[in-house]
């Protein structure tokens, strides 16, 4: 039953992948009278190729091609506007680890803490409540004024967008571990630091890891955002700089590009998870 | 007279009320004793506060008054001289069987080396019966191999006093019977002093030499200590064949059916004195 049901959802995906084809390949098929749509022939001449690049969406193919030439050589660097995806990526890849270790670190002690201390949770409450619910792009003009440098800024933007979800999961698994293995830690004459290390820590883990795996994904979708507006180097950047290029294969690439290391991301924490998780 | 090995002076326990009235007094005034290696069981309906005894023994609450001495010394927090066996296994899902014994024992001796610990861990899991699971996780255990585990647990730190709540109550009759039958085994030759908590009068007999029983809350207290005719060592293939078996069995069970709630309504008999609970060893009239 298992694998033909695979088998069978693999078939649906496929047809759904070439319907999906078909309707772009329709949609974007280039008229035979493009050619005359400027009236004078020396008009036409001396718009070149460019007339090409902005006629309408890219085809299909033409992704296609974009999509294996720009893959044949990621990590080409030729000056400020023309770097390979590679190296955008790596860019934008590089800012959202920094910024989400920078979360982890204050996210997960002060999760521990709110989760621990009844008291501590009812006091921070409010401004976790008030800050969770900011864009986390809201900041980004602070954050330029007062860190005065574009590239920390963005980190500091990924920082406080992942922030959010790691400390509540946290602060929620650790109040909820179970009262019996903490009792079973307490008759023992744990400590409490090595409580919280040897049982409230594998305890929340699968918890923990949910939160961090949800501001991962946050964390990626904010930071095309961000590199939009700070521009310089980024896989958001990218997007913007080939739109003003009116690139529209390139662009299309780079969507598909973003949503397919966004789907690595998640794969691997989806991983993490499955090993910190344990069975009652 | 020789001082007790543990001894209880007017323990008292009052549940903070709701907002504004009263808290509850859940039991006041309760005094008693433990002998070294003597095994003791508490009986009594829900709510009469047994499990916050045994959880004030354990160090796990405090009480709201009186005192809880053990080998002289006042009982103030959860310490490993004192083993807990809970209900509910308590066992690390996360963790092997081997590592659940294991991070008990490392607590208890934290200068340990590796081998020492595993051997610690290795004897008292074999002692128990489950020398082949010593790898696998809780969850791939029956019920009655995870409590296992859990006593295996509560021995290993060899503590002065074991307290147990309940510890069979969700195993079925089978399981259970064996491995009462284990654990009075164990306890004999471990000479180990136990307090336990149990809703089960056949059981009591079994393993304890006192079975204390407690009127119902609130307000409960020790209503008469019984003392169990039957010597050990006792078999739970036979001990239904002594001449007090039934004596011991229906005195308990009038006490739970009707005595406790009246008891409770204040119908206590006239020289009672909370300090020394009338203690009772129920013997057949054949043999009187």
């Amino acid at each position: 039953m298992n694998p033909s049901l695979n088998l069978r959802a693999g078939l649906v995906s496929l047809v759904l992948l070439l319907a999906l084809l078909s309707v772009w390949q329709l949609a974007t098929q280039p008229k035979t009278s493009n050619a005359t749509a400027y009236a004078n022939p020396e008009y036409a001449a001396m718009m070149g190729s460019a007339t090409t690049k902005a006629a309408g969406l890219p085809t299909p193919e033409a992704v296609g091609q974009t999509l294996v030439h720009q893959l044949a050589n990621p990590f080409y660097d030729n000056g400020p506007n023309d770097k390979g995806i590679g190296i955008q990526l790596s860019w934008s890849l590089g800012r959202v680890l920094a910024g989400f270790l920078l979360a982890v670190i204050v996210a997960i002690p002060l999760g521990f803490v709110i989760g621990m201390s009844p008291l501590m949770f009812k006091a921070l409450n409010p401004y976790i409540q008030l800050l969770k619910p900011i864009s986390p792009l809201a900041w980004m003009p602070l954050a330029l004024y007062t860190i005065k440098d574009a590239n920390a800024s963005s980190i500091f933007v990924i920082f406080i967008c992942s922030i959010w979800p790691m400390m509540i999961n946290t602060a929620h698994g650790v109040a909820s571990v179970k009262k019996d293995w903490l009792n079973v830690a307490k008759t023992l004459e744990v400590s409490p630091f090595k409580t919280a290390i040897m049982v409230i820590l594998p305890a929340a883990a699968p918890t923990i890891l949910t939160g961090m795996r949800i501001s991962m994904g946050i964390a990626w979708l904010v930071i095309v955002a961000a590199e939009m507006l700070v521009g310089g180097t980024g896989i958001g950047y990218f997007v913007w700089n080939e739109w003003n290029n009116l690139d529209l294969s390139n662009v299309i690439f780079a969507i598909f590009m973003i949503g397919f290391v966004g789907m690595l991301l998640d794969a691997i924490f989806g991983v993490l998870t499955r090993l910190v998780t344990y069975q009652e | 007279m020789k001082q007790a090995f543990l001894k209880v002076e007017g323990l008292k326990k009052i549940f903070p009320g709701v907002a504004g009235s009263d808290g509850v007094i859940v039991f006041d005034d309760i005094h008693f004793e433990v002998q070294h290696g003597e095994f003791i069981c508490i009986i009594g309906h829900s709510g009469c506060g047994k499990s916050t005894i045994l959880n004030v023994l354990a160090g796990l609450d405090s009480a709201s008054g009186g005192n809880v001495f053990m080998d002289g010394r006042e009982i103030s927090g959860a310490s490993l001289d004192r083993g807990v066996i809970f209900q509910s296994h308590a066992l690390m899902p996360w963790l092997t069987v081997r590592q659940n014994v294991a991070f008990a024992v490392k607590s208890r001796w934290p200068e340990w080396n590796k081998m020492q610990v595993e051997a610690q861990c290795v004897k008292y899991l074999e002692l128990v019966g489950l020398g082949h699971a010593l790898d696998k996780k809780p969850h791939q255990l029956s019920g009655g191999m995870k409590q296992r585990v859990g006593i295996a647990r509560a021995f290993s730190i060899e503590p002065k006093m074991l307290l147990m709540d309940e510890p069979f109550g969700a195993l079925d009759a089978l399981t259970r019977g064996i491995i009462q039958d284990e654990l009075v085994k164990i306890c004999a030759a471990t000479q180990q002093t136990v307090f336990m908590i149990t809703h089960d009068v056949d059981e009591a007999i079994l393993l304890a030499d006192k079975i204390i029983l407690m009127s119902n809350g609130p307000h409960a207290k020790i209503a008469e200590i019984v003392e169990n005719p039957l010597a050990r060592p006792r078999l739970r293939t036979e001990m239904h064949h002594n001449d007090h078996f039934y004596s011991v069995r229906n005195h308990m069970v009038d006490f739970l059916v009707s005595r406790s709630r009246k008891i409770s309504q204040g119908e206590l008999p006239p020289n009672y004195d909370p300090r020394h609970p009338p203690i009772i060893r129920p013997l057949s009239f054949a043999t009187e």
